[in-house]
């Protein structure tokens, strides 16, 4: 691992702890976001799968009803009487805001009626066909449900992968280096407080046996 | 205001049509891919549907705008019936949150 290269000093000591104090708040913090997000994206999982399966019968049965009605009417006359939109509608997107991630919330406003029926005559199509188009019909809500779940689940399927790299580098990179620079500091410092204390100590006794040399001029190195 | 698109071939997604979705008709891995390619650069879809012969075929298309806020692109069984190309969709944001399979 990488070590912070740093001056071991006091300073820089509690530089250190302070952003180590910092990086093990945040870890806490990420770590609790990254949870609460799990939690919500479990949640918006299980109902978009259950929705899922719905819709997709649902789509299945409009579809069966659909070919029935392309079945008994001529593909043309399917063709032409399928080109005009009963009404314009337009779709409205608002967002939310889920654990600092965006997600679009979509509302479909149906645009002034034209009237309750479709823009085809009556008389070159099938019943067959006004019951499909009732059902796919039927399906709009469900269908934007799915489309802002689905959305709203890999929003939040990245964010919690991006909070899972930041929990783990705190984790296991970040933290670990900086206690490892204030150990290296801490027994820096030691060190240099035991060099001190052993140089003063020597000092002193120099400065002793200065001193017993002045009172005793006599004295000889031999009999220390 | 947006609009949604349906994209795929002219027999999944011309009955959306009566009902206000704009029909994108695409045949193909590459016009699927073009077609999804304008609609999202033309900033006017929030939601676009794409069917499941198609979705297959453009897999790594989709997944580019998969970060984006909008649009919303999501994976409809088309007349062939489901494959379960939508569900593997859920099922690979999940293993990229969670880091496992747990929906099975």
């Amino acid at each position: 691992m990488a070590e912070i290269r740093v001056n071991p000093t006091r300073m820089e000591l509690k530089k250190l702890q302070t952003r180590y104090q910092t990086a093990r708040r945040g870890h806490k913090l990420l770590k609790d976001k990254r949870d609460e997000l799990m939690r919500r994206f479990l949640d918006v999982v299980r109902r978009d799968k259950e929705l899922r399966l719905r819709v997709e019968q649902a789509l299945q049965r409009a579809y069966s009803s659909f070919a029935l009605a392309s079945a008994v009417s001529h593909p043309h006359m399917l063709e032409e009487a399928l080109m005009l939109p009963r009404r314009a509608g337009e779709l409205s997107v608002g967002y939310r805001n889920r654990m600092s991630v965006t997600v679009p919330d979509f509302s479909w406003q149906e645009g002034a009626a034209v009237g309750d029926s479709y823009n085809y005559g009556l008389a070159f199509t099938s019943g067959e066909l006004d019951g499909a188009l009732l059902e796919l019909g039927a399906l709009r809500d469900d269908l934007l449900s799915l489309a802002q779940m689905e959305k709203e689940a890999e929003l939040l399927a990245e964010e919690i992968e991006r909070t899972r790299r930041r929990v783990n580098a705190l984790e296991h990179i970040m933290m670990p280096r900086y206690l490892a620079a204030i150990r290296t500091i801490k027994i820096k410092l030691e060190e240099n407080e035991r060099g001190n204390i052993t140089r003063l100590m020597k000092v002193k006794d120099m400065m002793l046996e200065a001193q017993y040399r002045e009172k005793h001029p006599f004295f000889s190195d031999d009999e220390q | 205001m947006y609009k949604i698109g349906m994209i795929g071939s002219a027999a999944d997604v011309l009955c959306f049509l009566p009902l206000g979705y704009s029909v994108l008709e695409a045949e193909g891995a590459e016009s699927a891919a073009t077609v999804l390619k304008n609609a999202v650069k033309s900033g006017e879809y929030a939601i676009l549907f794409i069917t499941e012969e198609l979705a297959v075929l453009i897999e790594d298309e989709i997944a580019r705008y998969k970060d984006l806020a909008l649009p919303a692109i999501t994976v409809i069984p088309g007349r062939a019936g489901s494959k379960g190309t939508g569900l593997a969709k859920i099922k690979r944001a999940v293993e990229r949150a969670v880091g496992a399979d747990i929906l099975k």
